[in-house]
């Protein structure tokens, strides 16, 4: 019998691709859909999906909570834990249109929600260590309840199908934000369920990844002694919690997260000016069950920004370009192509390097 | 020139190296063979032992070489590097040499009933191409080095 | 005198057509098993006294010689086996305990040889360790993931617990000089050195020639406190508490007077000749806060700037226990399971007390996790790690590094004879005799245990590479990389992998 992804591991090939307009300028999310498609071959129809930034701007203050169900009892017990925890402000179905191909949609649902003060503070923890608690708390004890995103002024769509077809689906044409990634998914059997798809969410950070990660049950096994509960067996699961636990709980810089997953070898460290032998030493050895082994290219979504990485021997392909205030990450270049046929700069950015792309002060301004 | 040197620390007394040097003047395909075709294989190494000390001693091929000077017929000789051999066809044992060696590393060939001597020259003249007993020692114990004049004096 | 109930173990056989009669096995055999007759002109052997270490096979120049187990056979019966009924002979000849040597001969199951490793097919590459950066160094000791900055924003790192850099990530374990010799210590010594890892004292102390070493070098301080000084202590890189050991959980160590010369003497600090017996229990540690405080001692004694090791026999609470270490300021924990090796123990203690490593690994890893202090503490695995590809296993289930001793020995000329405790051990490893110790030439046995350890190393590459892993970093804990064979559910449930096939 097929197992339900979660149960079983299942490794997957993809495309990604992703742009940020460092103006703040809002880009509706037919762009990210015309610039996944054409990768149309980098997936096979199971699993697609797209997070944008910069979305809900009439309710920015607030979690959005993007949850799938499979019934109504399931919706119902996941409300009153809400109500329990949170000021629900809005709640709604998020609108869909119907596409043939995509199917067996359960139900999907929209919260905007605030935690209760008086709850947050017995809590003894902060706003953001609460979401995540709250979160991981639903997406592990209510059976046939899913939360896929739960950042603020973001959301996350996801389904089983081609991503074009996706993102018909959740009408993304309809959306408008600073920026946007997207996911189409090739994974080696058939997962059927929709959690299963990318982009992975919590709190506001995103991750589209495309790879197979030799180190994950090192990674798993580790992050999980902090609270974490890798629910899905993806990389892109665990791969997001390690951004969490690093850049909101450690206070690491991106780029220093880079120098723990995509550590440079040690005989590159060695042959460093003191100073920075020694940063790179503390870091790769402080967290070293969090060193990434295996082909990844990732693009992580965060509030204002987007940050590239390959896996350090760079055993996926993903380049970068430029146009005046845009910046573009993807598999290929054709997907980067197809929405910006000027873009410049063109690069393939080397294994274990960094590259972040962020909302310029005037869009800093309008977007957070 | 290589030389063959021992060091008595690592000298074990097995005596090994007797039996192989034999073998390796012995003509022979093999060590059985060699002991045992009723041919007195003939050791041109002897390993000394007093107690605990065991000490393989074999030509030294010194730098004064006292057995030539003493050779009435010319039978033994020193190369340009130093290797003293001997020729057995001028050899008419007058065992003069076996008196002069002060290390005792001149041997009565048993083999033709004392008619020459014998003597190690290093196994070149064998089918060994290198010092049987350095190839064959079980602890590392006999080599086949290099060494200065002030290091072999030391040893010597 | 009475009948001898015990007949030879082993028959030597001698192919007299071979036999030059060079008598290098007469000279060369410490149990004095091989003569020459003159009356007869040819070589007899007392082999009831033969051990089968196989010098004599190994050194005889016309390989004239094999050992063989006697043939002669008591009545087979399934429940008494003939071992056991030796035994019993030889207990009611000398009313004593049994001894034994090196690891636990017994016919327990080996979960190394259980399970299997994992390797990469198309959804991601396998990378080739000959043309790409494969990275097996190791850091132990604790690691702080809270974060502190300095003012200008850069990391705080003065915090940091010291670490144990290792190039390898294979040490060689705890044997006492005393147990081993001189050459011995010297070889491993003089091994981890070059190797750039670590070697460790044992129970016996450091003899003053080896102080040079000092920077590869792991000191142990065990219940005896032989050779414990403030100048010994100075002298390791980390100090090692030995609780247990894996081959005598719940006893202390032995070394035969015969094993006791001038120079184990002085370094031991005890009299010539004597046994050296030590406590079963340090008598300074009754408890969990007792072993606390030994740690913080020892950490006080040396500026804590070394890390300190607490190493224990891999027991039925092993887990429990272990969580307890790791909340008592220790920086590496050692776990030793049931089949490590020893210069002596009881038989009947050796061979029935203790759990496997692998179990024990497995569940210490786990539960350390579970606690959320696996951070605190890093794990060696030690007691029976026979080869790379167990190694390998080792570090899936959640070790950082490696302890070995067996396999050392072996490639120092260990022929796994089980002799140790009677100290003839005709390799010079397990002797104090000096005509038996300088059989051991530390020049040629340094650069074997050299050999060995590299050698692994680029069979542990070349498994991680075709996992597509090339940080060991990345393979510890990683029991995906892992499935069993032929195993229970418990089993697999203790051991956190699942079963081939799944």
């Amino acid at each position: 019998m097929l197992q339900k992804e979660g149960a079983v591991r299942i490794p997957s090939g993809c495309a990604i691709t992703g742009f940020i307009s460092r103006d703040g300028r809002r880009i509706t999310g037919a762009d990210a859909i015309k610039s996944i498609a054409v990768m149309h071959d980098r997936s096979n129809g199971l699993g697609g999906g797209f997070a944008g930034y910069g979305i809900y701007p009439e309710y920015k203050e607030l979690y959005a909570f993007h949850l799938f169900f499979n019934n109504n009892s399931a919706r119902e017990e996941t409300e009153r834990f809400l109500n329990e925890h949170f000021d629900i402000v809005n709640l709604s179905r998020i609108p869909t249109r119907q596409v043939k191909s995509i199917t067996n949609e359960p139900l999907i649902w929209r919260y905007f929600v605030n935690p209760l003060p008086t709850r947050l503070a017995a809590s003894q923890l902060d706003e953001t260590e609460f979401v995540t608690k709250c979160v991981i708390n639903i997406n592990t004890t209510i059976n046939g309840a899913y939360v896929f995103s739960s950042g603020k002024n973001m959301g996350v769509f996801k389904a089983v199908g081609f991503p074009e077809d996706v993102g018909k689906f959740y009408r993304l044409d309809d959306y408008a934000g600073y920026s946007w990634t997207a996911h189409g998914r090739y994974p080696t059997n058939t997962p059927g369920w929709w959690g299963g798809a990318h982009p992975f969410a919590l709190l506001d950070y995103t991750i589209v990844h495309n790879g197979e990660i030799s180190s994950y049950d090192a990674n798993r096994r580790y992050i999980e002694m902090f609270g974490y509960k890798c629910t899905l067996l993806t990389d892109t699961e665990v791969i997001t919690y390690i951004f969490d636990f690093l850049h909101r709980r450690r206070n690491l810089s991106l780029t220093e997260i880079a120098d723990v997953i995509a550590s440079p070898f040690w005989t590159t460290i060695d042959a460093k000016p003191t100073a920075e032998r020694e940063r790179l030493y503390y870091l790769r050895n402080t967290f070293a069950s969090l060193l990434i082994t295996g082909p990844f290219s990732i693009i992580l979504g965060y509030s204002g920004g987007l940050m590239a990485l390959n896996d350090r021997l760079k055993l996926r392909s993903m380049v970068t370009a430029e146009k005046d205030d845009m910046f573009f990450i993807a598999s290929e270049e054709c997907a980067i192509r197809e929405i910006c046929p000027d873009a410049t700069g063109i690069r393939a950015p080397r294994g274990g390097e960094a590259v972040i792309a962020e909302l310029n002060e005037e869009g800093r301004r309008k977007c957070l | 020139m290589k030389r063959v040197y021992v060091n008595e620390n690592r000298c074990l007394g097995c005596h090994l190296c007797e039996y192989w040097c034999a073998f390796a003047n012995s003509g022979e395909d093999s060590i059985v063979k060699a002991f045992k075709l009723n041919r007195e294989a003939m050791p041109r190494i002897n390993v000394e032992d007093s107690g605990e000390i065991h000490f393989a001693v074999q030509c030294r091929h010194c730098n004064d070489t006292p057995c030539v000077k003493a050779c009435i017929t010319g039978a033994l000789s020193v190369d340009n590097d130093g290797l003293v051999s001997i020729d057995t066809e001028r050899c008419v044992g007058c065992y003069t040499c076996v008196l002069t060696c002060p290390y005792g590393c001149i041997v009565i060939d048993e083999k033709n009933g004392g008619k020459t001597v014998t003597k190690c020259e290093l196994c070149v003249k064998n089918a060994g191409n290198e010092p049987w007993c350095v190839k064959q020692c079980i602890n590392g114990a006999i080599v086949f080095e290099d060494r200065t004049n002030a290091e072999r004096q030391a040893v010597l | 005198m009475s009948v001898n109930y015990i007949p030879a173990t082993f028959a030597v056989l001698r192919d007299t057509d071979r036999c030059i009669k060079c008598r290098a096995c007469e000279r060369q055999c410490s149990n004095e098993v091989h003569y020459y007759d003159a009356d007869f002109d040819k070589m007899f052997v007392h082999e009831e006294q033969c051990v089968d270490c196989q010098r004599c096979v190994t050194i005889c120049p016309t390989n004239a010689l094999k050992i063989t187990e006697n043939p002669n056979s008591f009545r087979k019966a399934s429940n008494y086996s003939q071992q056991l009924i030796l035994e019993n002979y030889r207990q009611a000849a000398t009313g004593a305990v049994l001894l034994s040597s090196m690891g636990n001969p017994q016919d327990f199951p080996v979960y190394w040889d259980k399970m299997l490793i994992n390797a990469s097919q198309v959804t991601n590459p396998s990378i080739d360790p000959l043309r790409e950066p494969m990275e097996t160094k190791v850091f132990l000791g604790k690691k702080h993931t809270h974060i502190t900055r300095n003012p200008d924003g850069t990391i705080d790192m003065s915090e940091q617990s010291p670490q144990l850099e290792l190039k390898y990530p294979i040490m060689f374990s705890a044997m006492s000089y005393g147990s081993i010799s001189y050459n011995a210590h010297e070889s491993l010594a003089r091994a981890a050195t070059e190797l750039g890892t670590f070697y460790n004292t044992g129970e016996g102390g450091l003899h003053q020639d080896f102080y040079q070493y000092k920077t590869n070098t792991i000191v142990q301080v065990a219940s005896g406190r032989f050779g414990v000084s403030k100048d010994y202590l100075d002298a390791g890189a980390a100090i090692e508490i030995k609780m247990g050991q894996g081959a005598k959980p719940g006893i202390g160590g032995h070394l035969p007077g015969k094993k006791v010369s001038d120079d184990v003497s002085k370094t031991r600090m005890i009299p010539k000749g004597t046994d050296a017996i030590s406590p079963a229990p340090h008598h300074d540690i009754y408890s969990i806060e007792d072993l606390r405080q030994l740690i913080f001692s020892l950490k006080e004694a040396t500026d804590y700037k070394k890390p300190v090791i607490v190493k224990i026999a891999a027991v039925h609470n092993v887990a429990a226990i272990a969580s307890g270490i790791a909340r008592s300021g220790a920086d590496i924990l050692v776990i030793d399971g049931f089949r490590g090796g020893t210069g002596a123990a009881p038989t009947r203690i050796r061979d029935n007390v203790g759990i496997p490593i692998e179990l024990a690994l497995a569940s210490v890893d786990q539960r350390l996790r579970d606690e959320q202090i696996r951070n605190e503490i890093s794990i060696v695995a030690a007691g029976s790690i026979r080869s790379s590809s167990d190694a390998v296993k080792a570090f899936a289930l959640g070790a950082d590094a490696l302890y070995i001793a067996t396999p050392a020995l072996l490639a120092i000329g260990c022929h796994l004879c089980r002799s140790c405790h009677g100290a003839k051990c005709n390799w010079g490893i397990a002797t104090q005799r000096p005509d038996l110790v300088k059989r051991l030439n530390p020049d040629i046995a340094y650069k074997r245990l050299v050999n060995l350890v590299r050698a692994w190393d680029h069979e542990i590459k070349e498994m991680m590479g075709g996992m597509g892993i090339n940080s060991l970093e990345a393979l510890k804990g990683n029991r995906l990389m892992l499935r069993g064979i032929g195993l229970s559910d418990k089993e697999l449930q203790i051991l956190g992998i699942m079963h081939a096939g799944e």
